[in-house]
């Protein structure tokens, strides 16, 4: 790319100034990344000023980890070397061609939806047929923003807020993963294409679960979403990402990141399902899920919890986390990982003490079938001000099959005698004396594996908003087919 | 060579190359070999850093040893008179009955010593000629020194040590007691302990090291004790750290276990300005099992470091652990559990726990217990626990008519005594008893 081009660029992408991105076009950044290409993206997305200096410094920084060759090596996961230069760092949206009926839609999928118990009009949605204005996911989006402009919440695109909210924005943006935070955090900050971005007024609780079901931004964007939700005194929201229904998505490596902060009494729920494409039985091509979640409890008596179901992508390597600043602040994470075929997963949490009377829980389920590899991996840390500071932790693995590896690697670090934890973990497979129970009462073999396993996940999938429980619970059947029995 | 030398381990290559002009010449060429192929990767490792991404010493920083250059010890023993001094000494750590071999600075004292006949048990220079097959076979080939810089360092100026070897269905009576002490002859002592054990096919032995040294100086005693235990034999292994105030210790304790075979452990840290243990146990057959018991009690800045790694390589192999830490003063401890159970192992049972209690608002623990898990029919699971003393408990004992410093010291004796009440020779517990009772009145 020359520069009499980016020139060209930059003023073709003003005209859009106060503007939608609009369908039509296309625009796709050359491949490679340096600074020119962070210039690029922040011109095409017309930024203001402070954000195009935010990303060069978090790109300044991540051409210095990639020059002293800082990747991350610790984590149980292993990957051939990345090319970042042979990426394309930033695509417009492009309108997907629209099919006429579900008869046209690969039947494999459709018996997935069915399996998943999926609405028909959802399934249309999800598998790109043309839907009644009805269910058109723009039209419930508009009835859904009005009912919470009524409330005063925000909550819009990334680039939307950018231009409506700046001011919110400069002040929390990079506030709990700063950009320095490590590799792909600082690879997200430079080129990230956009996201969700969430306000709660003071006082104001949230009167739906936000969900990507309604999710206002595009469909795709992107490989380098970046999500900020801010909940202000006395508010709660709960957020729900990702889909039961398996993604496919033509890029491999996905490094999002995700801030949540909960000022005084508020409350923020955060809920995943991630269900990316694993890669064929030999793990080629499926997604590297590289992603950095925190949340900060930053007002006293505030709450964050993270619950996630994650069955999908080739490689998951996240830890959503919670910095428990605010005295009497509370923080959870409740976590199903499911690793099949050579699916390999490095997950987990961290919960940093640093207020008085801060709690946190953690209930982690890891299920290690076939070939795949799972392993949690967290932190609990109580620091030299956290008195009584509670943290129970519970990390449980299954194995199913002799090939699979199931690894628990917790640390704990206790700086104050007065913090009280405990920490259980326990691997196994599943219970014989259970089985033979089941079978006795007579349930098959596979539906009693099954029923067992679902027990094993209980705990998290309670956690869950009510119907995607339902779907966590049909998801892990599906996807553990043929491997139990 | 070609590989570039750590600027710490420069004094130590000077010290090693003058000994191989004068003293080590004369030992076999295969020691010489070792020692040499040790020195080499000591050079190319130098001490361990704390920085970032080190994980097995990510809460141990071992700079104030890298800084310090500790002197090798020379050849020349100390006088026999100065020996005669620490007589004392030697015998308040120990119990007159057991059998024992007397180590100062690291030169054997044979005439503070008394051996047992029925087993070979000397000191390792001077069976290099009889036993030589058998010391061959298994001398530092169970601890690796390739990528271990104090293993490195301990083999590489490899000399006097402890030798066991107990043929086939053999008993030792009494325990033995391997007693390694340094002395404020001169500061800044390198002492490095060595102890191979070789424990026959149905024999059983009861092993007890003490690690001792003097207060007000500093010194660094690293220590390897490499432990062959044969199919359906048993060994009870004691380890008793007692160093003084300013002393560094560093200890790698291997354990290689026979079918049917039993290691049973226990590792008590009462001493030591900075301490750390390395204890491995490679459940190398089906049926074998260990108990590795630990507990460490720290006051003031001491820093105590347990890393227990059990491997369980074969089906059918039992372990447990349970590790329990009492903390005053400023003390810093961390404990690193790991627990690898390879691929086709099966039937394993593995159980470990770590609790520690916190007596001073400015003590810290680190705790990191890990699985590595590849094969499905197993039973694992682990527990970490970290608090105070329980109101609660305390409040019963007070309604009881206890006062309050009676109760608190009738609680933290009872957590240390789940561990003691472990030890199932009634000598080594109540040596060990006497020892706990008089660090806990520190704490």
């Amino acid at each position: 790319m020359t520069i009499a081009n980016q020139e060209l660029n930059t003023i073709a992408a003003q005209e859009y100034r106060y503007g939608f991105i609009t369908d039509i076009e296309a625009d796709v950044a050359p491949r490679g990344l340096n600074e020119d290409i962070v210039r690029w993206i922040s011109a095409k997305k017309n930024e203001p000023e402070f954000m195009l200096e935010w990303r060069l410094k978090a790109f300044r920084h991540w051409e210095k980890l990639q020059a002293e060759q800082q990747t991350p090596t610790w984590a149980n996961v292993h990957y051939p070397p990345i090319n970042y230069q042979d990426i394309i760092y930033y695509s417009a949206p492009k309108a997907k061609e629209k099919l006429e009926s579900l008869d046209e839609v690969d039947p494999e999928l459709l018996r997935t939806y069915e399996k998943l118990g999926i609405p028909l009009e959802e399934q249309k949605r999800l598998a790109g047929v043309a839907v009644d204005a009805i269910f058109d996911s723009v039209s419930i989006a508009t009835t859904f923003r009005e009912e919470l402009a009524k409330h005063g919440i925000v909550f819009c695109s990334f680039s939307e807020a950018l231009q409506k909210h700046p001011d919110l924005i400069q002040k929390h943006l990079g506030s709990v993963v700063p950009y320095s935070d490590n590799f792909y955090a600082a690879l997200n900050a430079a080129v990230f294409s956009d996201g969700s971005f969430c306000y709660i007024p003071k006082g104001v609780r949230c009167p739906l679960e936000l969900t990507t079901y309604f999710r206002i931004n595009t469909a795709e964007t992107g490989q380098f979403e970046r999500t900020l939700i801010i909940a202000e005194e006395g508010s709660y929201v709960s957020y729900l990402e990702g889909c039961s229904a398996p993604m496919r998505d033509e890029n491999q490596l996905h490094a999002a990141v995700v801030e949540l902060i909960a000022h005084k009494d508020a409350e923020i729920k955060y809920s995943t399902i991630q269900n990316w494409y694993p890669g064929d039985q030999d793990g080629k091509g499926g997604i590297y899920n590289f992603v950095t979640k925190r949340g900060k409890c930053a007002g006293s008596n505030s709450k964050i919890s993270w619950t996630q179901v994650e069955t999908g992508s080739a490689i998951t390597w996240k830890y959503p986390s919670v910095i428990l600043q605010g005295d009497n602040s509370i923080g959870e994470f409740y976590s199903v990982a499911l690793t099949k075929a050579k699916q390999q997963a490095d997950t987990g949490t961290k919960m940093v003490h640093i207020g008085k009377n801060t709690r946190s829980k953690i209930i982690a389920k890891g299920i290690a079938a076939a070939e795949g590899s799972n392993t949690y991996r967290g932190l609990v840390r109580i620091g030299s001000r956290a008195d009584n500071a509670r943290n129970f932790t519970q990390c449980d693995s299954l194995l199913i099959g002799d090939r699979c590896g199931a690894h628990t690697t917790p640390y704990v670090e206790v700086l104050n005698n007065t913090a009280h934890l405990e920490h259980e973990a326990f691997t196994s497979r599943v219970d014989e004396d259970m089985l033979f129970y089941c079978n006795q009462r007579g349930l098959s073999m596979e539906d009693a594996q099954s029923l067992i396993i679902n027990g094993f996940c209980k705990e998290v999938f309670q956690k869950l908003p009510f119907e995607f429980a339902v779907e966590a619970t049909r998801l892990l059947e599906l996807n553990l087919e043929g491997t139990v029995g | 060579m070609t590989t570039i030398a750590a600027p710490e381990a420069i004094p130590y290559l000077r010290s090693f190359e003058s000994l191989e002009q004068n003293g080590y010449g004369q030992h076999p060429d295969w020691l010489q070999a070792l020692r040499r192929d040790a020195m080499d990767a000591f050079t190319a490792l130098g001490f361990p850093t704390a920085r970032r991404g080190n994980e097995e010493w990510k809460y141990t920083d071992v700079g104030p040893i890298a800084r310090a250059s500790f002197r090798i010890p020379t050849q020349s023993c100390h006088s026999e008179s100065i020996e005669e001094s620490l007589a004392d000494r030697v015998d308040s750590l120990t119990d007159p009955n057991w059998h024992r071999l007397v180590f100062i600075d690291g030169c054997f004292t044979p005439h503070l010593s008394s051996l047992p006949n029925i087993a070979t048990v000397s000191n390792l220079a001077d069976s290099l000629d009889s036993h030589t097959p058998l010391i061959r076979q298994h001398l530092a080939r169970h601890t690796p020194y390739a990528s271990h810089a104090f293993t490195a360092l301990n083999t590489a100026f490899l000399h006097q040590g402890s030798f066991l070897h107990l043929p086939p269905e053999t008993s030792l009576d009494r325990p033995l007691h391997l007693i390694y002490l340094t002395t404020a002859a001169e500061t800044h002592t390198l002492s490095q302990p060595r102890t191979l054990a070789v424990i026959g096919r149905g024999s059983k032995a009861t092993i007890v090291e003490t690690y001792a040294g003097p207060d007000d100086t500093p010194y660094l005693s690293n220590a390897i004790s490499e432990l062959i235990i044969k199919e359906n034999a048993s060994l009870d292994y004691y380890r008793l750290q007692q160093h003084g105030d300013e002393g560094y210790h560093v200890g790698t304790t291997q354990a290689v276990l026979g079918d049917g075979a039993h290691f049973s452990s226990t590792t008590l840290d009462l001493g030591g300005a900075l301490v750390r243990n390395n204890l491995n146990a490679l459940l190398d057959a089906p049926e074998s099992s260990c108990t590795l018991n630990g507990l460490y009690l720290a006051g003031e800045t001491q820093k105590i470091d347990n890393q227990v790694i059990i491997d369980h390589a074969k089906p059918h192999t039992n372990s447990r652990e349970l590790y329990k830490g009492i903390l005053g003063g400023r003390a810093r401890a961390a404990f690193h559990g790991s627990i690898t159970v390879r691929k086709n192992a099966q039937k394993v049972d593995a159980k470990q726990e770590d609790k520690n209690l916190l007596l001073s608002d400015k003590a810290q623990v680190n705790v990191k217990p890990a699985f590595w898990i590849y094969a499905d029919d197993v039973k694992c699971g682990h527990g970490a626990a970290s608090g105070q003393i329980d109101e609660n408990s305390l409040f019963y004992l007070r309604s009881r008519g206890i006062d309050h410093e009676q109760a608190h010291r009738l609680l933290v004796r009872g957590f240390a005594n789940e561990i003691i009440e472990t030890v199932g020779c009634p000598s080594v517990k109540s040596l060990i008893n006497n020892l706990v009772k008089t660090k806990l009145t520190e704490l």
